[in-house]
């Protein structure tokens, strides 16, 4: 019994520590982009379109991950495409996150008129479709990064609300808000002080998931074209252009595939091992 | 000179029926006055009502809450916060959820000395060191670095007596204090709450709804029926002859340890009906 614990509790750790190292290695790449980068990633070599990578006959070894119809370098254009994957996954859910737990721990906690009209606003907004919704969105104020992230904030922010609404509202009904009160606190202090840490591991799941999520937003935009302008190397637009020549070239479309897959698994482990960790019952 | 005084106090479930009619009662100082009746007669309402602490759907309709002199229902908010937060103190019915499971067991009793009465971390901290002690703890200093869920239930209702009684209030409410922990705890948190009560000189109003419980602490006795004062007496009074048919029928009702084949004898039929004919007429 004790034993079966443990085995659960290392494995745990392992996958934090696994979806850690992934994340830590993206952030180094996304920073010294330039220097790892073994091509320009804008660069087009028509005579050298189409190279498959290193281990396959007919590969060049300048291009280990090979290069697109246009001839330029996988590799170093997913690595640069890390750049904007990371800022909009942390910028973004960042953004999310504090608009969306703000507004829910007011209104689970408050109640009355600010839950109304919180709760009320939610339900309106969720009936939207989300991906039209965004796309109509960019399709407004036009393409950029800025409108990506205003777009998964837009979106996302009912995620954490409702969530964090909930738990905000459990939490009101314990005893130890009642000791609160009549020790004299006031009800901004109790919502700081007692809620909020409380409510805490909650958001930082929610948090790390919305980073996934966001990278997974920004994909979708680059697939339909909506995303930074087509000279910044993207994850989405890279899968959205290699789709066109999977059955010459797969590795265009595999390796991006492949690293967003590996980034947004990365975010929600990390999450679940957080949770463990900032949780003082699981730890 | 009493030092808590209920008048007239009325209370009702926002658009549906009263909970509280015409409730007077008084609490002297360091006196401890128990609260009994069964289940929803409003002991732990009043209590709430006391500490401010109602439930949002709850509304008084009339009466007054002397608190030291001051009617707590004509200050605002903030003012009666302080105030009650000053003199008063709440010892909750289930320590399971009345410690914040996510803080350590000294911030949660120190915090609010420091932050509300405005002690300095030091004083705070020794305070409930000598607190801990009080209440019996083994290893202080340790238990104010552990989290809740690392105690067990005895522990943490002698922690919260512990900070109930940290900032020397005047007026302590015990909601049940006992009857989440299984009986031979109940006995020596009971001890506890006496000996600390006796010790600080505080008053103590005792939520309860064993008649045991009234004879071993309390001084002074209010019975409650369905929102409504059927008795006030001393206790020895109460047990020696009491006053309403209702509280009669009451202590009648409590198993008697000394003669266990005489079965439970449930409070009668027609007692019941005089009772609820008496308060439905006000």
């Amino acid at each position: 019994m004790a034993e079966g614990r443990f085995q659960v509790r290392r494995r745990a750790g392992v996958r934090l520590w696994l979806s850690a190292a992934w994340l830590i290695v993206l952030v180094i790449v996304a920073l010294f982009a330039p220097y790892l980068a073994p091509k320009d990633p804008l660069e087009q070599d028509l005579f050298a379109g189409r190279l498959p990578p290193f281990w396959m006959q007919g590969a060049d070894a300048a291009f280990l991950l090979g290069t697109d119809s246009l001839g330029r370098d996988v590799l170093s254009r997913i690595i640069f495409g890390t750049r904007i994957a990371l800022t909009v996954a942390v910028i973004s859910a960042s953004l999310t996150c504090l608009v969306g737990a703000a507004l829910g721990l007011l209104a689970g906690f408050y109640r009355g008129w600010v839950d109304v009209v919180v709760s009320r606003f939610i339900d309106i907004w969720m009936a939207f479709p989300p991906v039209l919704f965004s796309i109509l969105l960019i399709a407004v104020i036009g393409p950029g990064l800025f409108s990506i992230i205003l777009a998964i904030v837009v979106i996302d922010w009912t995620r954490f609300a409702r969530v964090i609404r909930a738990e905000a509202m459990t939490q009101s009904a314990m005893d130890y808000v009642a000791s609160a009160r009549v020790a004299g606190r006031g009800r901004f202090g109790i919502l700081l002080r007692e809620i909020l840490p409380n409510v805490l591991p909650i958001i930082v799941v929610l948090l790390t998931l919305e980073m996934g999520i966001a990278v997974i937003v920004e994909a979708i935009l680059s697939f339909v074209n909506l995303s930074i302008s087509t000279d910044d190397p993207t994850w989405g637009g890279m899968i959205s252009e290699g789709r066109t020549s999977i059955h010459q070239a797969w590795w265009v479309l595999v390796f991006p595939l492949i690293t967003l897959f590996l980034t947004v698994l990365s975010f929600s482990q990390l999450g679940e091992g957080l949770k463990n960790r900032f949780d003082p019952v699981l730890r | 000179m009493s030092f808590l005084s209920v008048r007239n106090l009325s209370a009702r479930v926002k658009g549906g029926g009263p909970l509280l009619r015409d409730v007077s009662l008084d609490v002297a100082v360091g006196e401890v006055r128990g609260l009994v009746g069964e289940s929803g007669a409003g002991k732990s309402m009043i209590g709430k009502a006391v500490l401010g602490i109602l439930p949002k759907a709850v509304e008084i309709t009339s009466g007054q809450i002397m608190l030291d002199g001051v009617d707590l229902l004509a200050l605002p908010p903030a003012q009666r916060r302080i105030k009650v937060g000053a003199t008063c103190a709440l010892i909750p019915q289930d320590p399971l959820t009345a410690l914040n499971p996510s803080r350590r067991i000294g911030v949660q009793i120190t915090d609010r000395l420091v932050d509300i009465l405005g002690w300095t971390r030091q004083r705070a901290e020794e305070r409930a060191l000598a607190l801990l002690g009080e209440v019996q703890i083994t290893e202080p200093t340790r238990v104010l670095r552990q989290y809740p869920h690392e105690l067990s239930g005895g522990m943490r209702q002698r922690i919260l007596i512990a900070s109930a009684f940290a900032a020397e209030p005047k007026l302590i409410v015990a909601d049940e204090p006992t009857t989440a922990l299984d009986v031979t705890v109940q006995k020596q948190i009971l001890k506890l709450i006496a000996a600390l009560q006796v010790r600080h000189g505080t008053a103590l109003l005792f939520v309860t709804h064993d008649l045991g419980v009234v004879s071993k602490v309390c001084q002074k006795l209010s019975v409650l029926y369905a929102g409504k004062v059927v008795e006030d007496s001393a206790v020895a009074d109460f047990f020696r002859a009491p006053k309403h048919p209702y509280s009669a029928a009451l202590l009648a009702a409590t198993p008697k340890y000394t003669d266990p084949l005489a079965g439970l004898q449930p409070v009668p039929e027609a007692v019941i009906a005089a009772v609820r004919a008496e308060v439905a007429h006000g």
